[in-house]
């Protein structure tokens, strides 16, 4: 019957599109190997590296509302230490390149911020 | 009390592997051992499923119709309603898997003083399980972003749209919001209704919680007590090219989440998730009423031993012959 035959090439398609991560990363191949990010030039950052590696885009975005909204410009590290709220003077101090430390893992998840709309990338810069 | 249990059934889920990821050794048996068994019954079950109702024969052309069927040609036939060809058909399903079209006919029967029945419309179902299903549909394809190792151009340019307001950071996407918005109507839809909390079983329940929960840890990870997502997409590679590794770093929350789709994926195939294959399957859709142009034969009927007219002169032509009888053939 014609039905069974639409029905078997549904049934193909199926397990086709459920098994797809499989193909496609056969495809290009994969590697288990983590992004390598550039060593930074300072010797502390304003928070530890723990916090920095999953939790740094709040703190850019608190960053960023403390400045443009109430103009606070201090942050207090938890050593005490401080620092100047700016993208482009305080990290951009130790983390100069976009493309070699901001865009390794940015790109491996395809993750597209939006800080360079407004701020000027560093590279293009010189 | 089958809410409760629902519920129940839902956080000693949760509970499971949020104790057990910790224990060491038992890492791998949620990490790689039940994802793994949970695709295959996943993909094999819907299979199984789907092609054990191809199997059925269907007796009669049972197509529900709310159209003018098609006739005589200065009648004008409605071919969306009452499709009579394959292109009909076509668009009906489309419109009915990508829409749900007949969940937005859905009524509402309500008895007032007289007493008197009244139907009105009811779309908040309709709406609901829209929000719910697409939204479910978006969050699985921006999920690629961790299975694949390139990221495919359009998941970025999906990701821009779904975080087109801009809210906070990382941006809220507006169908985590639409999705979770969906699963609460559609829980309280069940408890707030009396006549529908009679007919709701641990089996109405325990997916909407299910999913609800896989959404929360979901969520969860990506707002509030974020994960290294590095290390779980080095995970999620390993799976998808059969390398398991388990990196470290990777917070119980992670596996409490992953444990919840393995749950779903083994529940999908053994429940009333099926529709998922079955929505495809539906005779009173996917048939054209064309029971006017072609004969539909029930595939069971008994091989009936025929003997025509025509035979049976044959057979008598001589007799009939000489009794001057009336012949078909000289």
């Amino acid at each position: 019957m014609s039905d069974k035959r639409n029905i078997i090439i549904g049934v193909i398609i199926f397990i086709l599109l459920m098994t797809i991560p499989i193909w496609l990363n056969l495809a290009t191949g994969t590697s288990t190997e983590r992004p390598e990010l550039e060593k930074p030039k300072g010797d502390a950052c304003v928070m530890d590296k723990e916090y920095m590696t999953s939790y740094h885009m709040d703190l850019l975005n608190e960053w960023r509302e403390e400045v443009v909204r109430n103009g606070e410009r201090e942050h207090i590290a938890p050593d005490g230490k401080k620092y100047d709220r700016s993208l482009t003077n305080t990290c951009l101090d130790c983390h100069p390149s976009k493309e070699k430390f901001c865009d390794q893992c940015h790109n491996y998840l395809g993750v597209k911020p939006y800080c360079w709309s407004c701020h000027i990338v560093p590279e293009e810069f010189k | 009390m089958k809410l409760f249990i629902s519920l129940i059934l839902v956080l000693i889920l949760i509970g499971i592997p949020l104790i057990g990821s910790n224990v060491s050794g038992l890492v791998y048996l949620f990490g790689v051992i039940i994802p793994y068994i949970a695709i295959l019954t996943f993909v094999i079950g819907m299979s199984v499923r789907v092609l054990k109702w191809a199997k059925i024969p269907v007796p009669f052309k049972i197509t529900t119709t709310c159209g003018q069927q098609k006739s005589l040609p200065w009648i004008n036939n409605n071919n969306l309603e009452s499709p009579h060809n394959t292109a009909g058909v076509f668009w009906r399903m489309a419109l009915e898997v990508l829409f749900f079209r007949s969940l937005f006919r859905n009524t509402r029967t309500g008895l007032k003083e007289g007493p008197k029945i009244v139907y009105g419309p009811d779309k908040i179902l309709w709406a609901a399980s829209l929000a719910f299903h697409w939204s479910f549909l978006v969050i699985f394809i921006r999920h690629f972003k961790i299975f694949l190792q390139e990221v495919p151009q359009f998941i970025p340019l999906l990701e821009s749209l779904d975080g087109f307001m801009q809210i906070g950071l990382p941006i809220l996407f507006m169908t985590d919001a639409a999705l979770l918005l969906g699963l609460t109507v559609l829980f309280l839809r069940r408890i707030v209704d009396p006549k529908l909390r009679y007919i709701s079983l641990v089996a109405d329940y325990f997916p909407l919680l299910l999913i609800i929960g896989i959404a929360l840890t979901g969520v969860w990870m990506r707002y509030f007590g974020k994960v290294d997502i590095i290390s779980v997409k080095q995970f999620t590679l390993g799976l998808f090219s059969f390398q398991p590794i388990i990196p470290d770093g990777i917070s119980a929350i992670f596996f409490a989440h992953l444990f919840l789709v393995s749950a779903l994926l083994i529940y999908f195939p053994l429940s009333k998730l099926v529709h998922f294959g079955g929505i495809f399957l539906s005779p009173t859709r996917n048939m054209s009423n064309n029971n006017r142009e072609v004969r539909h034969i029930n595939p069971w009927n008994p091989k009936v031993k025929l003997h025509t007219y025509e035979e049976w002169e044959d057979e008598f032509r001589d007799v009939m012959k000489a009794a001057d009888m009336p012949l078909e053939k000289e």
